[in-house]
């Protein structure tokens, strides 16, 4: 990923999507991340170090299958009895597809079961969906064969009708912009470009339908105390847990 | 109850048509056990994976042994999709019983509770419910207007996994991966491999008695997860990999093993990317596997 001269200051493409994530989760208490998902797992802990940093409340995170990370005693079921308790404040799906009812797709494509394409499968996701809520859908692939107009399976639905759900998707961040979602009229609305995509772009490169401004802003940049914590204490932490990921991030910046 | 026995004997217990639950790669594989389960070739198996599989149910699925399999997901992690699964669902090898974590979990709770079903949130107007027919959709007796969905009790034959140690009265660590409780409470058999068996009950520290599973639940136990006995004096035949414990023999050359165990050993990722490598085809699975048995019968 390259490192783009700001007039402002320089950050990377990653540093941008972890400072969204951060800010995307601002207020919660305790915040759960898949395994394999260091992006998200920097965006958390970066909150929770600037939470820190400014006295404010204190983050829990909780990192599946990590053992730095993670303070359940009572195995695997504890982080979706956790979750159906309304102890888990947010977290973070992804999606071989995605379409523009936020429904997502971890199974394949193609008709079921003998799909095309087969993916792992769908994890917690059809519950998770529907008991934590603040869902942030992240997928850093911003193409038509990710953003569909109608997902060929879905594992999860982005909405209910008549079903008892406190959960949801609440935002879209990908690797060229940031949408948030409306649940009641089940669409995405664009909110911002990241530094180097523009509207057209992501109109051409989504399959769904979505509303956006006349005039879509960038995506923020972070500002300077954030991205110091990022570059220091933050990638200190990631690197007990992502040591690969967190020597990517150096190596961005050393690029720069 | 609790029998120590050689890897062979606890393996052959494993025969056709049986449903085993199998857990996912953070709570401790029997991978010794399935090598030797695949030696036997039973057929027509049920995998209940609890709630997720790696490379444990890949290879059970590409030695043909796989009837029908339930699980929530099945994935290689970063050495990424699992091969033989993803061919055996293109080519309808296996009957496929996709499910979502919680719903694996909360079957098995039902067992354990010995009731028949259990209620779950979630899931409603996801298409897993029109392949799920074993799972419904109830109004909630107990107020209007709330559909919710119930999964019945999933009771295996068999549940078997790996475990750091066992003591001699058949009384089993599984420290806080609690899942493990489960599947054996719900289970008719459970099935152990351990590092090391010890001479002290595990349930005489009380500090430390809720992280262990209690002989009742556990039928048979095989020590050395390099197959039966390659253990010997002061941790088992891993050991060597964790480096927690004091290993006076130099140990034999280590077979594949390359899932981690909890506080033991790490995962070998070089190794599952070497499986994932080899598997893409059937005979460089049916390679890989000759390898993985060949190595193991010589670490004996």
């Amino acid at each position: 990923m390259t490192v783009v001269a700001d007039t402002v200051r320089d950050y990377s493409a990653r540093e941008l999507l972890i400072a969204s994530i951060a800010d995307l989760l601002d207020g919660v208490r305790h915040v759960a991340v898949g395994a394999s998902s260091p992006i998200p797992a920097a965006g958390a802990m970066l909150l929770r170090a600037r939470n820190e940093s400014r006295g404010r409340e204190r983050v829990r995170i909780s990192i599946l299958g990590s053992q730095e990370h993670n303070f359940f005693t009572n195995g695997g079921v504890e982080l979706f009895d956790c979750a159906a308790q309304g102890r888990v404040d947010a977290f973070f799906l992804g999606g071989g597809q995605i379409d523009g009812e936020a429904n997502i797709n971890l199974v394949g494509t193609g008709p079921y079961p003998k799909t095309d394409v087969r993916w792992p499968g769908c994890f917690g996701s059809a519950f998770l969906y529907f008991v934590v809520p603040r869902v942030i859908l992240f997928r850093e692939e911003h193409s038509p064969r990710v953003f569909v107009d109608r997902v060929d399976y879905v594992s999860a639905p982005g909405t209910s009708e008549g079903v008892t759900r406190r959960g949801g998707p609440s935002a879209l961040l990908t690797g060229l912009a940031l949408f948030s979602f409306d649940p009641a009229r089940k669409r995405f609305t664009l909110k911002s470009v990241h530094r180097g995509a523009t509207a057209a772009e992501v109109r051409a490169q989504t399959g769904f339908d979505y509303d956006a401004p006349a005039e879509v802003p960038q995506t923020p940049a972070p500002d300077a105390a954030t991205l110091e914590l990022l570059r220091g204490r933050v990638t200190r932490e990631l690197a007990e847990t992502y040591p690969q990921f967190a020597d990517t991030l150096r190596g961005e910046r050393a690029a720069a | 109850m609790g029998d120590i026995v050689a890897l062979d004997a606890l393996a052959a217990e494993v025969k056709s048509g049986m449903k085993i639950a199998i857990p996912a790669d953070y709570c401790g594989v029997a991978m010794a056990a399935t090598a030797a389960i695949l030696a036997n070739r039973p057929r027509d198996l049920h995998v209940v994976c609890v709630p997720v599989t790696g490379m444990q149910g890949d290879m059970l699925i590409g030695a043909g042994l796989v009837g029908t399999i339930e699980t929530s997901a099945v994935t290689l992690g970063e050495a990424g999709g699992a091969p033989r699964f993803i061919d055996g669902v293109r080519r309808g090898a296996f009957r496929l019983m996709d499910a979502t974590c919680p719903a694996v979990h909360s079957g098995l709770i039902a067992a354990q509770k010995g009731v028949p079903f259990l209620p779950i949130r979630g899931i409603i107007g996801s298409d897993l419910l029109k392949t799920r027919t074993d799972w419904r959709i109830i109004d909630n007796p107990f107020a209007p207007d709330d559909p919710i969905v119930v999964v019945p009790a999933i009771q295996p034959d068999i549940a078997l996994f790996h475990a750091p140690e066992a003591d001699r009265f058949g009384n089993v660590r599984i420290g806080r991966r609690r899942e493990l409780v489960t599947m054996a409470q719900a289970a008719r058999a459970t099935l152990v491999t351990v590092e090391r068996i010890v001479e002290t009950s595990l349930l005489h520290d009380e500090n430390s008695a809720a992280g262990v599973l209690p002989a009742l639940y556990v039928d048979k136990i095989a020590e050395g997860a390099g197959g039966g006995g390659g253990g010997g004096v002061g941790g088992g035949f891993w050991g060597e990999r964790g480096a927690k414990t004091p290993h006076t023999r130099r140990p034999p050359p280590p077979p594949p093993w390359p899932i981690g165990l909890w506080g033991e050993y790490p995962a070998d990722p070089a190794e599952i990317a070497r499986y994932a490598a080899m598997a893409r085809t059937p005979e460089g699975f049916a390679a890989y596997v000759d390898g993985f048995s060949r190595r193991l019968t010589e670490a004996a």
